[in-house]
């Protein structure tokens, strides 16, 4: 379980979170809706450890992440799988190698197992045949596919989504959206997505917090949410819908 | 002694305000390297040892140098023999070319030249490399994997710098001989025995080691400046080719001004540097 409370973060004096407090439930799969520039990352940001708060707490399966030492956070982070908005795969290595990178660095297993993680983890993704080709001649959608290989590598317990589906063609959304649930049956992991995509948002997610000026203006579930009287959500879903 | 608002008034205020603002600004900037450098030589000592990141890095720095040093260390030769060689004519000193040419490569030009190449070379392409890195996200990346970057990414960077610029530094001192000896003794006229003879007797072990000492610290440096300007790299393309250029202009700076105050600490340790 993850639990986020009285979350506060300023930068040069403009305050970007303002009070967040959210509980997310193992094994469930929770999506953050929010406009651009409403500090949705610097959310994920926390989740993870890489920005400390001005106040508040993130507490991941009873520790709380502010108290780890930077040994101690970076042992936690073997814990969490993170897709990024840019994939952000390293475009020195070839895909195969950036999907054993973190095999590499913490486990000892055998070459020979090794690559046959990788295959493992591209077959999922559905890229076993790209192993060898560098990020730079993949598409935007195959990119994400392998950054997802990638965070799945170590069997992660909690997998962040930052923007999975921004900037990807209808079809490739829903094969990252159908990714992102067939992931959630095989493995035993809590799904965190920030994202702004109704629809996807729909399909997918066990509940729904709508992240506006700081604030959590409104959590529920999918059907929940839909019937908010707030009027920033019903404008957002307007608007959405109408896209 | 202005009035209130005047324009000198105000040019004044304007004035302090932004001396102010670049004295904080340059505070806040050392103490952030500070910062950089203690996490440095924290991660230095930690395992697990990057073996094939250093050797890349060795391989990337050293061996990829080669070709510009060695051309840039023949013809510095050259040309240093040549213009000394036509000076001391003068004084009918031209046996005194090996040893001036020598001690001079040894002390100073081999250690700072082959400094400011690698500042050039490889220093450049660290810092965009990093910068790259950062603004595409994937030393979050690096971090999301529980994999420091400092450990992963400036370590190996900066020992086999520290390395690799000495080594380099040899090579550029004998290369450069090798040139001077060229032009001095098949295009000057110069005695082969009196170049040699001069030069042997002149150079000896604590110049070598001065200006190796000298080299290592430089690479140190240098590649220390390249990464931190590349780890703080921020505002896309843009602000990758700032930080490249920054790195490259402080780093340069820095090998120089450090040549100074080394050389006079050197000179107290080895007295016959």
């Amino acid at each position: 379980m993850i639990e986020i409370v009285d979350l506060h973060k300023s930068f040069n004096g403009q305050n970007v979170l303002r009070g967040i407090n959210l509980t997310i439930q193992k094994g469930s799969i929770f999506v953050v809706l929010g406009g651009s520039g409403q500090g949705k990352t610097v959310l994920l940001k926390h989740l993870m450890g890489h920005l400390r708060p001005d106040r508040g707490r993130v507490v991941v399966h009873g520790v709380d992440i502010n108290t780890l030492d930077e040994k101690g956070l970076n042992d936690f982070r073997k814990r969490f799988g993170m897709l990024f908005q840019s994939a952000a795969l390293f475009d020195s290595l070839t895909v195969g190698e950036n999907v054993a990178f973190p095999l590499r660095e913490h486990t000892r297993l055998k070459e020979a197992e090794i690559q046959e993680r990788v295959r493992e983890r591209l077959r999922v993704v559905g890229l076993e045949e790209v192993t060898q080709k560098m990020p730079a001649e993949l598409s935007g959608g195959m990119r994400k596919r392998v950054g997802l290989a990638r965070a799945i590598a170590l069997k992660p317990e909690i997998i962040l989504y930052d923007e999975p589906t921004t900037g990807l063609d209808p079809i490739t959304t829903d094969s990252i959206n159908r990714l992102i649930l067939e992931m959630q049956k095989k493995l035993p992991v809590t799904s965190v997505i920030i994202s702004h995509d109704i629809e996807s948002t729909f399909s997918i997610a066990d509940r729904v917090a709508m992240l506006h000026e700081g604030k959590i203006i409104e959590q529920g579930t999918p059907a929940e949410f839909r019937r908010s009287t707030h009027p920033y959500v019903r404008e957002f879903l307007k608007i959405g819908e109408q896209k | 002694m202005w009035p209130k608002g005047s324009r000198a008034g105000s040019w004044i205020q304007r004035g302090a305000d932004s001396s102010g603002f670049l004295l904080l600004k340059t505070l806040s900037s050392l103490g952030d390297f500070a910062f950089f450098c203690r996490s440095f030589l924290q991660w230095t000592f930690r395992r697990p040892f990057r073996l094939g990141p250093f050797f890349h890095q060795l391989e990337f720095i050293g061996i990829r140098s080669l070709p510009v040093i060695l051309l840039t260390s023949a013809f510095t030769g050259m040309v240093f023999s040549l213009q000394v060689g036509e000076t001391f004519r003068l004084f009918h000193a031209e046996s005194l070319v090996g040893a001036t040419v020598g001690l001079s490569l040894a002390k100073e030009i081999a250690p700072v030249f082959t400094s400011l190449m690698v500042v050039a070379r490889a220093g450049s392409a660290m810092a965009a490399e990093i910068g790259t890195m950062q603004v595409t996200e994937q030393v979050e990346a690096l971090s999301s994997m529980a994999v420091n970057p400092i450990h992963y990414l400036v370590v190996p960077r900066v020992l086999a710098a520290m390395l690799m610029v000495p080594c380099l530094t040899a090579v550029y001192g004998f290369v450069g001989v090798t040139g001077a000896y060229f032009v001095s003794v098949h295009l000057l006229g110069i005695p082969e025995i009196a170049f040699t003879r001069r030069l042997t007797y002149y150079l000896d072990a604590d110049d070598f080691i001065g200006g190796l000492l000298k080299s290592a610290v430089f690479g140190f440096v240098l590649a220390l400046v390249c990464c931190y300007r590349g780890y703080r790299t921020t505002g896309g393309a843009e602000g990758v080719g700032r930080s490249t250029t920054q790195a490259v202009v402080v780093a340069s700076v820095c090998v120089l001004v450090l040549d100074y105050f080394l050389t006079a600490l050197i000179i107290n340790f080895l007295p016959e540097f």
